[in-house]
């Protein structure tokens, strides 16, 4: 009681303030969904990308406005599936459509045309190769929406102002998420200081009383 | 002889680089955030005094167009100037000079993507939205020709009370196959081209509604280096099935003349014929759009400059000679088939009632275009703009020589007719301009007209070897990277 009032009022104020900015500290790391950091460079990027690989972890991710070269290898990615997911739709494309074709040709209605076999291979190969096409384009745009989880309208990094400011634009992030096995708040913020990243932040849904107007 | 050895050490360490400096493609050493700034800047802004002007005039063009359609559907298509020997004439003309012109954005945006030639990258939006509007000007003549266009839902396979099934054995069904795959497919690798740059726009835009649209369509696109992966393999896909898919389209609606059996039509050269005029004329197209481009956002010079007009001017003129070897091959073959039909309807071009036609045709297409033998006429926007708009006016020429001289003086020559446009023929093809140029306008007015991702792509700093990163370490990096390129079949 003394000793309290001994202090005085500034002092107390400072305490006080102190204990708030490490409790919201303790706060936000309990709360936090990943790290993110910046880079300077695409290069910069890659080699941060070999180092995340390299530590163990595996629920990382780097951000750039465009594709860079050698990146998948950086990250230790295996090839994308789309390409036989699309062969797979393509072929019943192309099978769809030649049934298609014989069963209203020869089958339900069958009529000569032009002196023509009502099963036509040869006039049927414009229809079969456009529809192929169609279901094989369709496919190769939905399979990397499914491929790429789309839509899915948020996502931690966007608790990030500074990645909503850059990421499309000219910044270059990686972050790692707390979904990762290895994932500890404080390691992990470290660890990425010591690859050279910059700017970096914790991202975590807005405290009470803090602004979400982002 | 200390420095020597010293230099000789560092070419030797420098041979892992795989870095080689590739020309510019961009003017004025652009950082990326230039590229996002000059693109977005211009939907971001207000639009100039010109664009208004252009504008009110596609606008009202277009208003006019629908006005007329309309009038054609109630009275029918008899107010177009066809008689009973041209059955077909204005309507199919446009009809293929509006496809061809699309066929060049997918050249751009595919064909040039498969062969690595960079320099697409900045004129590939523009071409692709080109692309999707000469289609929709295209699609709305062969509806609007039916005449009772409410039956329109007749091409489509659905069973129905008459228990019939269409004529898949014809090439008209095939057209209506290949147009609607055409313009689904070139509005999807549009649209997966437009994600990152629709993400982009987002980022920047200032909450409300526009942010909110954006968004949606950005699909939460965040540029994580897993979804460049799939997104990258589905672009070359898209790509890859684009090329194909552009020979197709052309192939069949040449097919709608060719495989029938009329003089001037039945021959085999129309396939890779219509193919290089498609090409030849949409290059020319692109040409006019970018020019007017450059009128309206003179900011946009640095992007596309006089290298990309110099290269399409030089595609210009391979096409143009593509086709006017068709033409030179398509008398040789009039005379050499000893087909008395056939050698008459091509002396008849040149020299019967149509000789006009024919010789504008020969003059727009073969003879204009030679002027891009001379390099500073290549670059020269002014040239470039007339050569554009003749080429034009010279392939529309090619498609109504074909159509109207083979028809209007069959085998009877009882039935001989002259075709004569009324006022509602010009109409409907003034018209489709104005809807063209309408979506052209609103597509600047909305959207980022350059792929600006894809630029910041062939950016020199964009790739991870340029020397400017040096400082990061790059050289134990290299071999690992250089190792792994040979892996992967080049770099």
């Amino acid at each position: 009681m003394n000793e309290l009032a001994s202090q005085s009022a500034e002092d107390l104020k400072k305490q006080a303030e102190a204990t708030s900015a490490k409790a919201k500290e303790i706060l936000i790391e309990e709360a936090a969904e990943g790290v993110v950091a910046e880079f300077d460079n695409p290069a910069a990027l890659l080699e941060a990308a070999e180092k995340i690989r390299d530590a163990g972890y595996q629920r990382f991710e780097v951000y750039s406005p465009f594709p860079i070269h050698g990146m998948d290898d950086a990250m230790g990615l295996k090839r994308s599936p789309l390409g036989y997911i699309v062969f797979g739709f393509g072929s019943i494309g192309t099978m769809g459509a030649l049934l298609l074709q014989w069963w209203t040709s020869a089958v339900d209605y069958p009529i000569v045309y032009s002196g023509k076999p009502y099963f036509a291979l040869p006039a049927f190969v414009p229809i079969t190769f456009e529809l192929t096409v169609i279901l094989s384009a369709f496919t190769a745009m939905v399979g990397m929406f499914a491929l790429n989880r789309m839509p899915r309208f948020f996502h931690p990094m966007f608790y990030s102002e500074n990645f909503c400011k850059k990421g499309s634009d000219d910044g270059f992030f990686a972050a790692i998420f707390a979904w990762d096995k290895k994932f500890d708040v404080r390691e992990v913020k470290r660890f990425l200081q010591s690859i050279g990243g910059k700017n970096i932040e914790i991202l975590h849904r807005p405290l009470n009383g803090e602004d979400s107007s982002k | 002889m200390e420095a020597v050895a010293t230099l000789k050490t560092e070419t030797h360490k420098d041979h892992h680089h795989v870095y080689v400096p590739e020309p510019e493609l961009i003017d004025g050493k652009p950082t990326f955030k230039t590229i996002t700034d000059v693109i977005c800047g211009v939907p971001e802004g207000k639009m100039p005094r010109l664009w208004w002007i252009l504008f009110g005039v596609s606008f009202a063009l277009m208003v006019m167009y629908l006005s007329v359609i309309a009038y054609l559907v109630y009275k029918g298509i008899g107010i177009w100037g066809l008689n009973t020997t041209v059955g077909w004439a204005w309507d199919i003309t446009n009809f293929v000079w509006w496809v061809g012109i699309g066929h060049a954005g997918t050249l751009i945006s595919a064909i040039l993507f498969l062969f690595r030639q960079k320099w697409r990258t900045s004129i590939n939006r523009f071409s692709e939205a080109m692309t999707i509007f000469a289609v929709i000007c295209a699609g709305m003549f062969p509806l609007i020709h039916m005449g009772r266009i409410w039956h329109a839902y007749w091409f489509l396979p659905l069973p129905n009370s008459m228990q019939m099934w269409l004529n898949f054995r014809s090439p008209l069904m095939w057209d209506v196959f290949a147009i609607s795959t055409y313009l689904s497919v070139s509005i999807m690798f549009w649209y997966v081209g437009l994600i990152p740059d629709l993400a982009t726009m987002r980022d920047r835009a200032k909450p409300g509604i526009r942010k909110i649209l954006l968004g949606l369509f950005a699909l939460g696109w965040r540029g994580g280096n897993r979804q460049w992966q799939h997104y990258e393999k589905a672009y070359m896909i898209l790509a890859g099935l684009s090329t194909p898919l552009v020979l197709s389209v052309h192939t069949i609606v040449s097919f709608d003349f060719a495989t029938s059996i009329i003089p001037g039509w039945h021959t085999t050269i129309f396939p890779p014929y219509f193919v290089a005029g498609a090409i030849f004329s949409g290059f020319a197209m692109v040409m006019t759009l970018v020019i007017i481009a450059y009128w309206i956002f003179p900011q946009i010079k640095q992007i596309i400059n006089e290298r990309h007009i110099d290269n399409m001017n030089k595609i210009i003129m391979v096409t143009g000679m593509m086709v006017g070897y068709a033409y030179g091959c398509e008398f040789f073959i009039a005379w050499y088939s000893g087909n008395p039909y056939e050698a008459s309807i091509f002396v008849k071009r040149a020299t019967g009632p149509y000789w006009w036609a024919y010789w504008s045709m020969v003059f727009c297409n073969v003879v204009v275009p030679q002027i891009f033998w001379i390099k500073s006429m290549r670059t020269n926007l002014t040239a470039s703009f007339i050569v554009s708009i003749l080429v034009n006016v010279g392939m529309w020429f090619e498609r109504f020589v074909i159509t109207v001289t083979s028809l209007s003086q069959d085998f009877i020559p009882s039935s001989w007719k002259y075709f004569t446009p009324t006022i509602y023929d010009v109409a409907c093809f003034v018209g489709s301009l104005g809807l063209f140029m309408t979506l052209f306008l609103l597509f600047l007015r909305y959207m980022p007209m350059v792929a600006m991702a894809e630029v910041k792509g062939v950016l020199p700093h964009a790739n991870p070897h340029h020397p400017d990163h040096a400082h990061n370490g790059r050289a134990h990096h290299d071999e690992k990277i250089e190792e792994l390129a040979t892996k992967n079949g080049g770099h």
